[in-house]
């Protein structure tokens, strides 16, 4: 048995361990540390199933500002196994990291790109366990600092500067946002923990207009890291400029854990209508803007960043209806075919990634064609595969809460979506290839991308486990 | 039998695509799925009644939600059709030039989603096996395809998706209205459930709008039909012949599955709006066929057209008019495939659909001229093919339906609306006839080959299949009636 934070903490001691080899040890293959990442991770994930039982909620000391209770372990095993996918891209990706660092070494710079990711899986972990604001802000840091470093790594690409400053600026801002939305809420109620956050709302006469305000700011900074429109103004040019696995890190891990913190900090504040106003509002306006913004895109990179806002468009959905097992549920399907899209991308995208770069890929390599075709078409929604399943559980949440208006944009969007996931179809399947060599892929890619295919499908036909594994939470979450 | 029938054609699929020789595995395939689909029709006990076959496996014991098999009078002629019409458009299938496996696979995929679907008692899967055929097609008409292939691949995937999800909504509303514990997507649970009134007719109202509207894209329902002819003049004609004659029938076949028996306060409720707009259907794109110059886009016209007969038996809601609408779908399901197949053949040979180049193709290709003639005749109407049967059962079925609506029998004057349409296909079809068989034979195509005698094999199938039904009317009738006694039972 072991207890929760023991995960975190062997997480953090073997990134450590591994900056050390990097730094002492120049001469070695530095692909064995991301091995050794990945193997870290694996064994931590492998923890997370002989966890000790959940202590007793505390009012004060560790466990009154960290918990494992389901929805924490779920997503923690949720950031690990991202995090294991987002390291296999990374290996094939070190020869681009190559390029964009200027150093005489071949292999300087490698090994922090292999290493910062295993940083931000911790972060991405405490997140999901933090139920008290204080521990939110500083596991959010952790997990920003980290993402400044891996979004502008390879620095002599100027699109990647650019994300990077980006991404810096308005990330800060957005910890700005929240910092002052926490200390509005702390001035009202004089509390941080989010259980007695609710309590006291719900007990004591207190003047609501200030702790609607302090709920708007968290509002704004979470909108932030989910990209929900209007605060999504960064996605594009961050995903096309960062390094590819950072971008599918970013997309996967980042938005995740937003909607986990989402989750955790809104239960408290659904009692103001007004907050759920907001959230309507934010999904509709998420749903349109992404679902429009994404259909003249032409680079692979920049429509998804947009279809990401899409899907968090669908998510927003599934957080106004509260429904805590559709958004686990979409979460993990978004996972799979977004990591999927990626992994490919990864392989394919040498010279660049323009939709019309993947023209015949169905000649050159019909492997990788039959896998983006498999994610684009769950990231559409066509149905035995996991993104449908996704999208009938959200639409279901928002049925059985009566949201007629998100219902209908969101399937009027649904339309949107087909056509620009097929555009990449189209380009794969009707269109010549410009170059006709065949393409290689290293074995653990391979691993990697059938591993994901068969995830969608099987999720896509049998999503007991994800429903179940959190059901004990889901009476946690909505039993508010 | 069952599993057989709706796995076959998936692995067949596979085959192919792992490499299998392409054309011969589809053929084998196809073949074995009709003669097993065949000895199931023939071993329905109809005394029995129900739904035969039935095998479940669970998928989701909180959701209820299982992978359930079965099928009784109607989903197995839906399933014969099916089967049929996947072995000639495999058959009639030309050389293919690029890519042949993805095409085979293409087809038997789109077969399978049909298939899947009338076989699937489930809701969920009967609803995702049809949106599996939305891809293949896609694929199809986009790499196949002629004329505006891309704008037409787009059209029909998009409102073919927004269509589905649309329906999804109506599904997932239906499973939400039902009392929590009595909830499932098994549709033998519903109709009990709906059989006592556990559906309230506020609800059934809601429900019933988003299953027609839904159903009604996926069959081109006026005025949602302008994907349908798009598609089908691009699509390669097996494409076309599997979509016209098959997979748009999932619709009627969900509204008849869904809509009536379970929903019959939104069917009552809705009625006059399905009848404004099947009277689109027939009449107002009835018109817009008889000015189409090009073969192709008359065909697609017409099969949008004769939608509307099947609604009006739709609407009619009792057992005459529904098992009219059944057997007429049947019944269109083999001519239209026949049209497409014999139009595919037309073009491969002279280059070109227009009505107005084409002549005296009679005299050059005979067999051809005559298997047009009588799919002509299928497609008017004429006493002795199916398609009369069903439409007759269907005139009387509606003409019958007294529902009075604000002092009019709004039925009545569809009914005699709706048989104006008959004229209008008899003007039509008799045109292209003429102008493509009849009149002098440009001489550039005097040296063109008839029909193949392989090829002459799947046209014999469909005709007989049309005739047997037209004559003897009750081998379909008499499987179908415990299905359809059923909702004129429960008024």
């Amino acid at each position: 048995m072991i207890a929760a934070p023991a995960l975190e903490i062997t997480l953090l001691v073997w990134g450590l361990v591994l900056l050390m080899v990097d730094a002492f040890a120049d001469k070695i293959d530095k692909r064995a540390l991301a091995i050794a990442g990945i193997v870290g991770l694996a064994v931590v994930l492998l923890g997370s199933f002989f966890l000790a039982p959940l202590p007793p909620v505390a009012t004060t000391g560790f466990w009154s500002f960290y918990t494992a209770d389901p929805l924490a372990i779920f997503f923690k095993r949720f950031a690990l196994v991202t995090t294991i996918f987002v390291l296999i891209m990374a290996i094939d990706y070190g020869p681009a990291i190559r390029m964009g660092i200027p150093a005489a070494n071949p292999h300087a710079g490698l090994g922090e790109f292999f290493v910062l990711p295993i940083f931000t899986c911790a972060g991405l972990m405490w997140m999901a366990s933090a139920i008290d604001f204080v521990m939110i802000f500083v596991s959010l840091e952790l997990v920003t600092v980290s993402f400044y470093v891996l979004v502008s790594f390879t620095r002599r690409n100027p699109a990647t500067l650019e994300a990077g400053v980006k991404y810096l600026i308005l990330s800060a801002l957005s910890t700005g946002f929240l910092v002052y939305g926490i200390t509005w809420i702390f001035g009202v109620t004089g509390e941080t923990n989010l259980a007695r956050i609710e309590t006291v709302l719900a007990t004591q006469d207190i003047d609501r207009v200030p702790v609607l305000f302090g709920a708007a700011l968290v509002l704004v900074a979470l909108g932030f890291k989910i990209a929900a429109v209007p605060f999504q103004i960064w996605v594009p040019d961050v995903y096309q400029g960062a390094p590819t696995p950072v971008t599918a890190f970013l997309s996967v891990g980042s938005k995740a854990a937003g909607f986990v913190v989402l989750l955790r900090v809104l239960a408290p504040f659904l009692m103001l209508p007004q907050v759920g106003k907001m959230l309507v509002g934010m999904a509709a306006l998420t749903l349109i803007y992404g679902n429009l913004a994404a259909l003249p895109q032409l680079n692979l990179k920049r429509l998804l960043a947009y279809s990401s806002i899409a899907h968090a468009g669908y998510l927003l959905i599934g957080i106004v209806a509260f429904s805590g097992a559709a958004i686990a549920y979409y979460l993990v399907a978004y996972l799979l075919m977004t990591l999927l899209c990626f992994a490919v991308m990864i392989v394919v995208a040498t010279q660049g990634d323009q939709i019309e770069d993947y023209a015949g890929l169905a000649t050159r390599s019909p492997f990788l064609a039959f896998a983006m075709l498999i994610g684009m078409l769950s990231l559409a929604g066509v149905p035995f595969t996991a993104g449908f399943l996704g999208k009938f559980f959200i639409f279901d949440a928002a049925i059985q809460h009566h949201e007629t208006l998100l219902v209908a944009i969101g399937v009027i969007t649904v339309g949107c979506g087909f056509y620009y996931y097929l555009k990449v179809v189209r380009a794969m399947y009707w269109q010549a290839p410009a170059n006709t060599s065949p393409i290689a892929i290293s074995a653990l890619s391979r691993v990697a991308i059938c591993a994901l295919i068969a995830g969608i499908f099987i999720l896509g036909v049998y999503p007991k486990p994800i429903l179940e594994a959190l059901s004990p939470s889901i009476t946690v979450v909505t039993a508010r | 039998m069952l599993l057989f029938i709706v796995f076959a054609p998936l692995i067949t699929a596979l085959f192919v695509l792992l490499g299998a020789p392409a054309r011969m595995t589809a053929l084998l395939g196809s073949v074995a799925t009709t003669v097993v689909t065949l000895i199931a029709f023939f071993r329905y006990d109809i005394a029995q009644g129900g739904f035969q076959f039935v095998s479940a496996w669970p998928i989701s014991e909180g959701w209820r939600l299982q992978f359930l098999l079965g099928a009784d009078g109607l989903s197995l002629v839906m399933l014969f059709l099916a089967a049929l019409v996947l072995l000639c458009a495999v058959w009639f299938t030309p050389p293919v030039e690029k890519s042949e496996r993805l095409f085979y696979a293409c087809l038997l995929f789109i077969a399978s989603g049909a298939i899947g679907a009338f076989a699937s008692l489930d809701l969920f899967f009967f609803y995702a096996f049809h949106e599996l055929a939305l891809i293949p097609t896609f694929l199809l008409i986009g790499i196949w395809g002629s004329g505006n292939r891309f704008a037409a691949a787009w059209k029909v995937t998009i409102y073919l998706a927004l269509g589905s999800f649309v329906l999804l909504l109506g599904l997932i509303l239906l499973y939400r209205s039902v009392p929590a514990d009595l909830r499932s997507f098994d549709l033998r649970q519903l109709q009990a459930v709906a059989a006592s009134g556990g559906i309230s007719a506020h609800a059934q109202n809601q429900i019933f709008f988003l299953l027609l509207i839904g159903f009604g894209v996926l069959v081109s329902l006026f005025p949602f039909h302008t994907w349908a002819p798009e598609a089908y003049a691009s699509a390669p004609a097996p494409a076309a012949m599997l979509h016209a004659g098959v997979l748009k029938k999932f619709g009627l076949y969900g509204l008849l599955r869904i809509g009536l028996p379970l929903l019959p306060e939104g069917a009552r409720h809705w009625s006059w709006l399905l009848i404004l707009l099947l009277l689109g259907n027939i009449i107002y794109v009835g018109l817009v066929t008889l000015a189409q110059k090009r073969l192709d886009w008359m065909l697609g016209y017409s099969s949008v057209m004769h939608m509307g007969y099947i609604f009006l038996g739709i609407a009619s809601a009792n057992l005459l008019g529904t098992s009219g609408a059944a057997l007429l779908m049947f019944a269109h399901g083999l001519s239209i495939a026949l049209l497409f197949a014999l139009a595919g053949e037309i073009r491969r040979r002279t280059g070109t659909l227009v009505l107005s180049d084409l002549g005296g193709l009679g005299k050059i290709m005979p067999f051809a001229g005559f298997a047009f003639g009588i799919a002509t005749f299928a497609t008017i109407g004429l006493p002795g093919f199916a398609n009369f049967a069903g439409e007759v059962l269907i005139f009387f079925g509606a003409f019958k339906t007294g529902a009075d609506w604000r002092g009019f029998h709004i039925f009545q004057i569809a009914t005699l609306l709706a048989l104006w349409g008959v004229v209008i296909s008899a003007v039509y079809m008799l045109r292209a006839y003429r102008s493509i068989f009849m009149g002098e034979s440009a001489a550039r195509w005097r040296a063109l080959p008839d029909l193949s005698r392989t090829l002459r094999l799947p046209v014999v199938l469909l005709v007989t299949t049309t005739l047997i039904v037209g004559f003897f009317p009750n081998t379909a009738l008499r499987v179908l009636r415990p299905t359809f006694s059923r909702p004129v039972a429960a008024k």
